[in-house]
């Protein structure tokens, strides 16, 4: 009795031990990240836009899909922070309630390459022989054409709209995780851990998703962040070719597009659109690089 | 008196090849013969040792033990079971009765699983405890090895060389495995980890009548636990006999020179030094006859042409060289 009380005891505290281990690593973690200012100014960036697509209908001071041809084209004022387009829409509200389509395209998309990808490389890596010379030579033949290049094939077969986009830029994401799973699950197949675990009869998808996916979830990670600027970037520009986003719609790329045709009468059709995009991908970037300097566990003492 | 008692571990003619990547199509297939036919047994509650220069394939005759790896040829007997022929399912219920204990302590575990995972998977996979009965399991796996119990809620990177072999030693424990197989077990630790490491196997060994097969290259760790002892050369089993045996009586040229690179911390101490040159020849294209042959200071054209055969010199003392009479005075 007084024994099954004590290690009732040794429970807790070692709940409390472990809760309280998490939060000094969870710390160790900010810190490196507040001691990278790049970084930390990349990481308010992308909060900063994902703050955006959530509130935008709070944010917004006008309705982005209300024409009003009689403010057509206006000037920044105090009216249109940012001006009005060519059908006398709010400019500053089209672009927050276009955060939403772009950076939702951007993450589906990357998501999407993820983890097609981690698995494809994964299993190339785990289990080598034919299965990696198969998985690795389609990898090859995926990277042969240009990104862009493959996104428009994959358009013009499945027709243009959002939809497609995010899966086209998806798809030529899938070869880089790919290569980075492999490449990891390669190195930490061989390490002794695995070889433990094996002996004591875990089957594959135990080890794999268990034991080498949580080691080498940081290159993945960091190459996601650094994967989402281009996405972003690969979406809008895709859109503003007229392949993604259809008219109404306040895309960004799209929106550039549009602006295109008024760039000297009115560049801040333009401007804004193209600005936006242009700060989201550097603080993508920015904390992406961040990122793979704080979660490098070389890094650790 | 050896032949009434049926071994635990019995390995009969295992062969375990690797094949090389051709560079050429036309090029014929070429394997490593990392073990080249090798037999020998182990009887329980006694530890076997393994030793020999590294490439000598006694990690991946370990390896073949545990079905790491497939072997290529051969038997292996445990418990009047096939391991060789068992298959993957059949080989789960196995596995929890010989367990493995790695070298390198900072790579044989993973680090990012507590030691509470750790242990709670093992026995989990292994299935040896009901949920409920595997906290106090775990506690005491930890007075076991050495440890203290708030371990259990720890990350490897905690903690120092040799206490990370002794949670190896726990996990392996977890499972009530009949036979580990120390592969260079405490070859990375201090001579003052090693000392204590060992101490735990041997105390181990007492309690739960646990069989080895330990994997070494340091002789004097290996008179420090054994029972018997086997040198390998280049996938070849050169001699095999009980410790006093063969460190009192070597009778392979090999385990002559093994043995005399041991230090002797002693001046006075005259010694018969047997030095051998050269490095080990490839295990693709081995030597013809004797395998030692290229290296070894006795060799005659009788070495070079015919392979010795492993045979009995005295009760359980085995060795594969032909002049093996002449050579022990």
């Amino acid at each position: 009795m007084e024994a099954q009380l004590k290690t009732q005891q040794e429970a807790i505290s070692f709940d409390k031990l472990r809760k309280q281990q998490r939060i000094e690593r969870i710390e160790a973690f900010i810190n490196r990240m507040v001691r990278n200012k790049a970084a930390l100014v990349g990481g308010l960036i992308v909060l900063f836009y994902i703050v955006i697509a959530l509130f935008a209908p709070f944010l917004a001071p006008y309705d982005p899909f209300a024409i009003d041809l009689a403010n057509k084209l206006q000037a920044p004022s105090l009216e249109h922070w940012m001006g009005t387009d060519d059908k006398g829409r709010d400019i500053l509200s089209r672009i927050l309630y276009g955060s939403r389509l772009s950076m939702g395209v951007g993450v589906v998309a990357v998501l999407f390459g993820a983890i097609f990808g981690v698995i494809m490389g994964m299993a190339a890596g785990y289990y080598g022989g034919w299965i990696d010379s198969v998985i690795s030579r389609v990898l090859d033949i995926m990277l042969a054409f240009p990104g862009i290049l493959l996104a428009l094939a994959i358009i013009s077969a499945l027709g243009p709209s959002l939809f497609n986009v995010t899966v086209a830029v998806g798809v030529f994401s899938v070869p880089l995780f790919a290569r980075i799973a492999r490449g990891s699950t390669m190195e930490v197949r061989k390490l002794e851990y695995v070889d433990a675990i094996r002996s004591l009869g875990a089957n594959d998808g135990t080890i794999i998703f268990l034991h080498i996916l949580p080691n080498i979830l940081s290159p993945l990670i960091v190459q996601g962040t650094l994967r989402l600027a281009t996405a972003i970037l690969s979406a809008a520009g895709l859109s503003f070719l007229g392949l993604g986003a259809q008219p109404p719609s306040p895309e960004w790329g799209a929106m550039l597009s549009n602006g295109r045709d008024f760039i000297f009468s009115a560049p801040y059709m333009a401007i804004f659109p193209g600005l936006t995009i242009a700060l989201l991908v550097m603080g993508c970037n920015l904390f992406g690089d961040g990122l793979r300097d704080a979660l490098d566990p070389r890094m650790k003492s | 008196m050896k032949a009434a008692t049926k071994p635990l571990l019995e390995v009969k003619h295992l062969k375990q090849y690797f094949s090389m990547k051709k560079e050429s199509p036309f090029q014929k297939k070429q394997y490593v013969k990392a073990v080249d036919d090798i037999s020998f047994g182990v009887e329980e509650g006694t530890t076997l040792s393994i030793v020999g220069e590294s490439g000598c394939g006694k990690s991946t005759t370990g390896r073949a033990i545990l079905r790491l790896d497939d072997p290529t040829e051969g038997e292996i007997h445990f418990q009047g079971r096939d391991l060789a022929k068992l298959s993957r399912r059949e080989l789960k219920d196995v596995r929890g009765d010989i367990q493995v204990i790695f070298q390198d302590p900072f790579a044989s575990l993973n680090p990012r699983r507590t030691i509470r995972q750790m242990l709670n998977e093992s026995m989990k996979i292994q299935d040896v405890l009901p949920k409920s009965d595997r906290e106090g399991r775990m506690l005491e796996l930890m007075t076991l090895v050495g440890l203290p119990p708030d371990s259990l809620e720890r990350l490897p990177h905690e903690f120092s060389g040799g206490q990370r072999q002794r949670i190896g030693i726990a996990r392996a424990l977890s499972v009530n495995p009949k036979m580990i197989i120390c592969d260079e077990a405490v070859s990375a630790l201090d001579v003052s980890i090693q000392a204590q490491v060992l101490n735990l196997l041997k105390k181990l060994q007492k309690q739960f009548n646990m069989t080895y097969v330990f994997i070494s290259h340091d002789l004097s760790v290996v008179r420090h636990i054994s029972d018997r002892i086997m040198v390998m050369y280049l996938g070849k089993i050169v001699e095999i006999a009980d410790k006093h045996s063969l460190f009192n009586k070597p009778s392979h040229p090999y385990t002559k020179a093994l043995l005399s690179a041991i230090p002797v911390p002693d001046l006075d101490v005259a010694r018969k030094e047997i030095e051998i040159t050269g490095d080990v020849p490839s295990p693709i294209n081995p030597p013809s006859g004797c395998r030692f042959h290229t290296r070894c200071p006795f060799a005659t054209d009788h070495c070079r042409n015919i392979e010795p055969e492993l045979r009995e010199l005295d009760d359980g003392h085995l060795v594969g060289c032909h002049y093996a009479e002449k050579l022990s005075i």
